[in-house]
């Protein structure tokens, strides 16, 4: 058993830095990150709102979380945990998104499909980071320095707000896409495959089928 | 008379307890499947999340940024009597929830399905849940929070008796692989199964199955509890660890609950717990004293009863 490899990356990374990312290796990020999900997708690009940042000179990290945090009533922050929210259902903004911010690091969990990274990642330079476990909450909670500004907060609401984050060796997060559009999680789902079989052996199929079983709904399920 | 402001402040505090500290029972289990994992990436992922629960606890900030979605499970005494009654219960248990996401603070989750409100507190309509309980004799009231995440690794699906144990196999190692992969589930997690009742009875058997029974707890009927540990085995030869990386720690245990179904049916739900396994329980006593615990113990002997009268199961096992 051989322990992936650490290393230090900032949140407007170079593209060498970016070049020399392996699927598998473990990140810890330094700048500033911004939180963005689907509520400021749809508000900056569906309604065309202007970005309350400088991007990507501010930032060229997206995080699709929404913290565990709450604004006091001074308008100070308080930042408890951080963790990711799944990145798949984002995949129709991603693209569009990553145009008009300059996005280069993408993190979240769970990563897009490798057909997401060579459409949208691949032609922007951009790569996918997954967050770990996916609960180190607490220890990403760490890594931020401090809550820099909330955005569209009265807009969108706590959890779909634009929260910008100041970190430090903020992680542990893993490489799960490269330059190339490679993909850790289907890598891994290959690997695992041909195992399969073998644990389902003795098992049935349901007597009764459902439609997503089969599309043709012609079918009966019978 | 338990008093009402002592049954919220309690609940405030098994809020930050269940978001924080993570039960010792789960924390054993993950270290047993830790020290045998031997996927590169798994282990280093099961690492990182023990090192997480400690950072949570000296820090006193939420193991898990997804605070989920905060439910409330009551257990009564049968002579239990609550100050203002059970509407002033709901209420101490809603503002509670809202004190605690603002205190803790927790991720406010909960929306309006359709509209998307976010009342910023984790309240709303038909949210937090609260399910009831009860047991003979007793003036105490048991209250569990449990803070399960909202989104992955949960089934349900209609079996038929033709179907059998190998229909039953299938459909548990279908859950655990579709949301397994990328590690959706949040795996390594205690995996619920219910089995029979009714649609909506078959989910909250195996939803309790998974929040409100420990690791190494195992069912009372022995072919029951065998199946238990066949399916901890099974779940974790898939192949599939942690994050869906290769490895074998899918499943820390399995909980099996059962319920009384139509003559033709085999109803199934699958519930993965999340790797956090965020539960608090305390013991409220009609003196106001309050005994805090990770074990919902939900499960009694009276909770799966099959006799008409709780007298005549007692009468039966003198017998």
């Amino acid at each position: 058993m051989t322990a992936p490899r650490k290393i230090a990356l900032s949140t407007t990374p170079t593209p060498e830095a970016l070049a020399a990312l392996r699927l598998g290796d473990v990140v810890y990020l330094d700048g500033t990150i911004y939180t963005a999900r689907e509520g400021v997708y749809m508000r900056a690009l569906e309604k065309n709102a202007n970005i309350p940042m400088e991007l990507p000179a501010e930032s060229a990290a997206n995080f699709h979380c929404s913290p565990a945090a709450t604004i006091n009533e001074d308008g100070t922050f308080t930042l408890g945990a951080v963790t990711a929210t799944a990145s798949f259902r984002f995949a129709k903004w991603i693209g569009p998104w990553m145009e008009r911010s300059g996005a280069k690091l993408i993190i979240g969990k769970g990563g897009m499909t490798s057909a997401d990274y060579k459409r949208d990642f691949v032609p922007n330079g951009a790569v996918y980071l997954t967050t770990v476990g996916y609960g180190t909450g607490a220890l990403l909670g760490r890594g931020v320095q401090a809550v820099k500004a909330v955005h569209w907060n009265e807009e969108l609401g706590l959890a779909q707000a634009m929260w910008v984050l100041e970190c430090s060796g903020m992680g542990p997060f893993i490489v799960a896409s490269d330059l190339q559009g490679n993909c850790l999680f289907e890598r891994e789902n290959a690997k695992i495959a041909p195992g399969l079989a073998a644990a389902y052996e003795g098992t049935r199929p349901a007597t009764l089928k459902r439609y997503g079983e089969t599309d043709d709904r012609t079918d009966e399920v019978i | 008379m338990i008093p009402i402001d002592l049954i919220q402040s309690t609940a405030e505090m098994l809020m930050d307890k269940a978001a924080i500290e993570i039960p010792q029972d789960y924390l054993d289990g993950l270290r047993a499947t830790a020290a045998v994992e031997d996927g590169d990436l798994s282990s280093f992922v099961l690492q990182a999340m023990l090192e997480n629960y400690e950072a949570a606890k000296e820090d006193r900030r939420a193991m898990c940024g997804d605070t989920g979605c905060p439910r409330w499970y009551v257990k009564m005494g049968n002579e239990a009597q609550i100050e203002g009654g059970p509407i002033a219960l709901e209420e101490a248990l809603r503002r509670a929830t809202a004190n605690a996401t603002n205190g803790v603070p927790l991720r406010p989750n909960r929306v309006h399905p359709l509209w998307r409100t976010d009342h910023d507190n984790n309240v709303g309509i038909n949210a937090p849940e609260i399910e009831y309980g009860y047991e003979p004799g007793g003036n105490w009231i048991d209250l569990t929070t449990v803070h399960k995440g909202g989104l992955f690794g949960t089934d349900y699906r209609m079996l038929f008796p033709s179907d059998g144990i190998e229909g039953i196999k299938r459909f548990y190692l279908d859950s655990l692989v579709a949301f397994g992969k990328r590690g959706l589930a949040c795996q390594p997690a205690i995996i619920g199964i219910g089995l029979g009742g009714s649609k909506d009875t078959c989910m909250v058997l195996g939803k309790r199955a998974a929040c409100l029974r420990t690791v190494g707890d195992r069912n009372p009927d022995p072919q029951i509890a065998k199946l238990e540990e066949e399916f901890k085995e099974l779940g974790n030869s898939i192949g599939m660890g942690a994050m869906g990386f290769v490895g074998k720690s899918m499943v820390i245990d399995c909980h099996i609950e059962v319920g009384y179904c139509h003559t033709g049916g085999m109803q199934m739900s699958v519930h993965a717990f999340c790797l956090s396994s965020r539960r608090a329980v305390a013991r409220i006593h009609a003196d106001g004293q309050v005994e805090h615990r990770t074990d919902p113990d939900w499960f009694t002997p009276y909770q799966r009863r099959e006799t008409v009268g709780w007298n005549d199961a007692h009468a039966q096992a003198a017998e």
